[in-house]
């Protein structure tokens, strides 16, 4: 077992970061903490790199006890905070440098490792890393935390304020470095991320909603969802609460996604209530569940 | 804080002399100098420290850096005065700080002029006490060289102390502190790394001062300024220890400027006896000016620059300056968090 979590709880004087939380990630794992701001993803991370002591429960990292032996961890694990914590005014270059030098390593040592990601960043070498776009940011905190070759890769939230191609290659990039044989536990608020790990838990307030592959979790959705669409999005979600036989209504995109109490669900009946409350335009159609669609139902 | 500020200001910054420490220097030992030495020692402005037996003993006396000034009879003085209608006594001042060295002749011949005044009543040919004053140390009444050892005191601390404890905290603004601890440095490795920088600079400092102050201001070194610069390193390490220390109280880089400015610049301009001498604040001040490292430091560096002293007569205050740095160190090294929290 990789990483392994037993009932951790953690508190903020009154505020209840985390709460009873167990799970374990196996070796060579891409496994993602899902879930939105403020649920305690941050949390558990700082528990695991040994930055915080739990107030009960007990958890190690490739073996060792993230109490007794936080030293060990520390040098086997890299690390990437939410926050872009890198030296502001040090180049790529020098930043590279440096974390290689305190790991006890160098750039050339492991530069098979970093290769992929450092070519994108290269041209930038002698630009300050406080200069550079959040993407990029992103690379080169990566690259820190990758220099000493590490067993267990600990990234928080590494794709908030990237844009959408640099967050596909983000991930891209994860997926190579699993393959390189680390062991990768990453946070996310993106439920579109979600389906790219092996496992997921879905997390909301401290609590674990829900432990599986990506996959099940959205197999295990028990309602059959439809697309709706209409020309007033706000109306027509307004109408839609308003339904007598409505189970779960949210926005997604251009659509919401709609879910029936019943078993036999009729398109048609629905069809008219919209078109008496005077919606147009309107189009129902069955999809597929997401991750998103498990949360909120979980969430519940 | 406003209470403390107005209590500090009221009580520390005065220009009135209490409890002055003196020497008495008696060639006569006759009534009317013992007259006179009583006046003296009855009035709240001085305390009688010593009787000196000879001329000699005087240096020796002011090295050692309690006493302020010496009175020094001559031979003879009742028969003088009878005889001659004048004496002549000797106020002899140690002007390493010359506004205080002003306030004690003036205050020593107030006492003078009201004792002959009172010999002089129904008298028909005035008795005169004549006072002759000597300053030493600093004859020309400099006040550059109260403010140089004053001055460096005040850089030294400041670029140590606060500079340190900024950029540790600064570490911790940034997050590259939460970076730092998840990787197999020590704190030991990550404060040294951050000191050294600031040893060297502080160096640098020190020596720019010493050498404005002797080519311009023309400020004598009487000491080894090996002893000097060796003091002067103490005083850095001792000033980078607080530092240190601050930035483990400390969060932000707002709250460590704020401590070391409240904490340590106040305290070394208004009790370090920099600019308002110690001997004259309420007794609580004077043990609160004890922990304070500046004080300790001035006394250092005034004997070794303006007094000419050696290991012999700072031997002490090189200690104290030196427990005091043991003790900042241990206490930053138990108060060091090796977590977030």
């Amino acid at each position: 077992m990789s990483i392994t979590l037993n009932h951790i709880s953690k508190s903020y004087k009154k505020l209840k970061a985390v709460q009873d939380i167990s799970f374990n990630v196996e070796p060579g794992e891409l496994f993602g903490l899902i879930g939105p701001d403020g649920a305690g993803k941050t949390t558990i991370f700082r528990i695991i790199t040994t930055l915080l002591i739990p107030d009960a429960g007990t958890a190690s990292v490739a073996g060792f006890d993230v109490i007794k032996d936080y030293q060990a961890i520390r040098n086997t694990v890299g690390y990437m905070p939410g926050r872009f914590s890198l030296y502001q005014d040090l180049t790529v270059e020098e930043n590279l440098t440096f974390f290689a030098t305190i790991f006890g390593t160098t750039i050339a040592e492991n530069y098979d490792l970093i290769e992929d990601i450092y070519v994108q960043i290269e041209p930038f070498k002698d630009r300050r890393a406080g200069k550079l776009s959040g993407g990029m940011k992103q690379k080169l905190a990566l690259c820190c935390a990758l220099i000493h070759k590490p067993k267990v890769l600990f990234l928080d939230e590494p794709t908030s304020g990237v844009d959408p191609v640099s967050r596909k290659e983000f991930w891209e990039m994860l997926k190579r470095l699993q393959q390189k044989g680390i062991t990768i536990l990453v946070s996310t608020p993106y439920m579109d991320e979600a389906a790219l790990c092996d496992r997921i838990a879905l997390i909301q307030d401290g609590k674990i909603l829900e432990i599986d592959a990506p996959e099940a979790i959205v197999n295990k959705f028990p309602k059959k969802i439809y697309n709706v669409g209409a020309d007033n999005m706000y109306k027509l979600i307004r109408t839609l609460q308003g339904y007598e036989h409505l189970y779960s209504v949210f926005p997604f995109g251009e659509f919401v996604h709609y879910t029936d109490k019943r078993d036999s669900f009729e398109a048609a009946d629905l069809k008219s209530y919209l078109k008496n409350a005077g919606l147009t335009d309107i189009s129902i159609e069955a999809t597929q569940p997401n991750i998103e669609d498990a949360f909120m139902e979980l969430a519940k | 804080m406003p209470i403390a500020q107005i209590m500090l200001f009221g009580f520390a910054i005065t220009n009135e002399i209490n409890n002055v420490d003196i020497a008495i220097l008696d060639h006569s030992k006759d009534t009317t100098t013992e007259e006179i030495i009583n006046k003296i020692s009855a009035s709240k402005y001085f305390t009688i420290n010593q009787m000196i037996a000879s001329e000699a003993d005087i240096e020796p006396a002011f090295k050692k850096g309690k006493i302020k000034a010496v009175l020094n009879f001559e031979k003879d003085f009742s028969r003088n005065l009878i005889r001659d209608r004048k004496a002549t006594i000797q106020i002899i001042t140690d002007a390493t700080a010359p506004n205080t060295a002003n306030s004690v002749t003036n205050y020593i011949n107030a006492i003078l002029q009201n004792y002959q005044q009172s010999k002089n009543e129904g008298v028909q040919i005035d008795y005169q006490i004549i006072s002759q004053i000597r300053m030493i140390y600093n004859p020309e009444l400099k006040s550059v060289f109260m403010f140089v050892p004053g001055v460096m005191t005040i850089i030294l601390m400041l670029v140590s102390a606060m500079m340190t404890s900024i950029s540790i905290t600064r570490e911790k603004e940034l997050g590259t502190m939460e970076i730092l601890l998840v990787s197999p440095l020590k704190p030991s490795q990550v404060i040294i790394g951050k000191v050294v920088p600031y040893i060297f600079l502080s160096i640098i400092n020190a020596a720019v001062i010493v050498l404005l102050s002797i080519f311009i201001f023309k400020m004598p070194v009487q000491g080894s300024l090996f002893l000097l610069g060796a003091e002067s390193v103490l005083f850095i390490i001792t000033s980078l220890a607080l530092g240190i220390l601050i930035s483990t109280i400390a969060e932000t880089q707002q709250a460590a400027m704020m401590i070391s400015l409240m904490g340590l610049m106040l305290p070394v301009i208004l009790l370090s006896g920099f600019i308002f001498p110690i001997s004259s604040m309420p007794v609580p001040l004077q043990l609160i000016s004890h922990i304070i490292p500046a004080k300790w430091f001035i006394i250092i560096i005034k004997g070794i620059m303006l007094k000419g002293v050696g290991m012999a007569y700072i031997w002490k205050e090189t200690l104290i300056l030196i427990g005091m740095t043991i003790f900042f160190i241990g206490l930053s090294v138990k108060k060091y968090k090796i977590r977030l929290e």
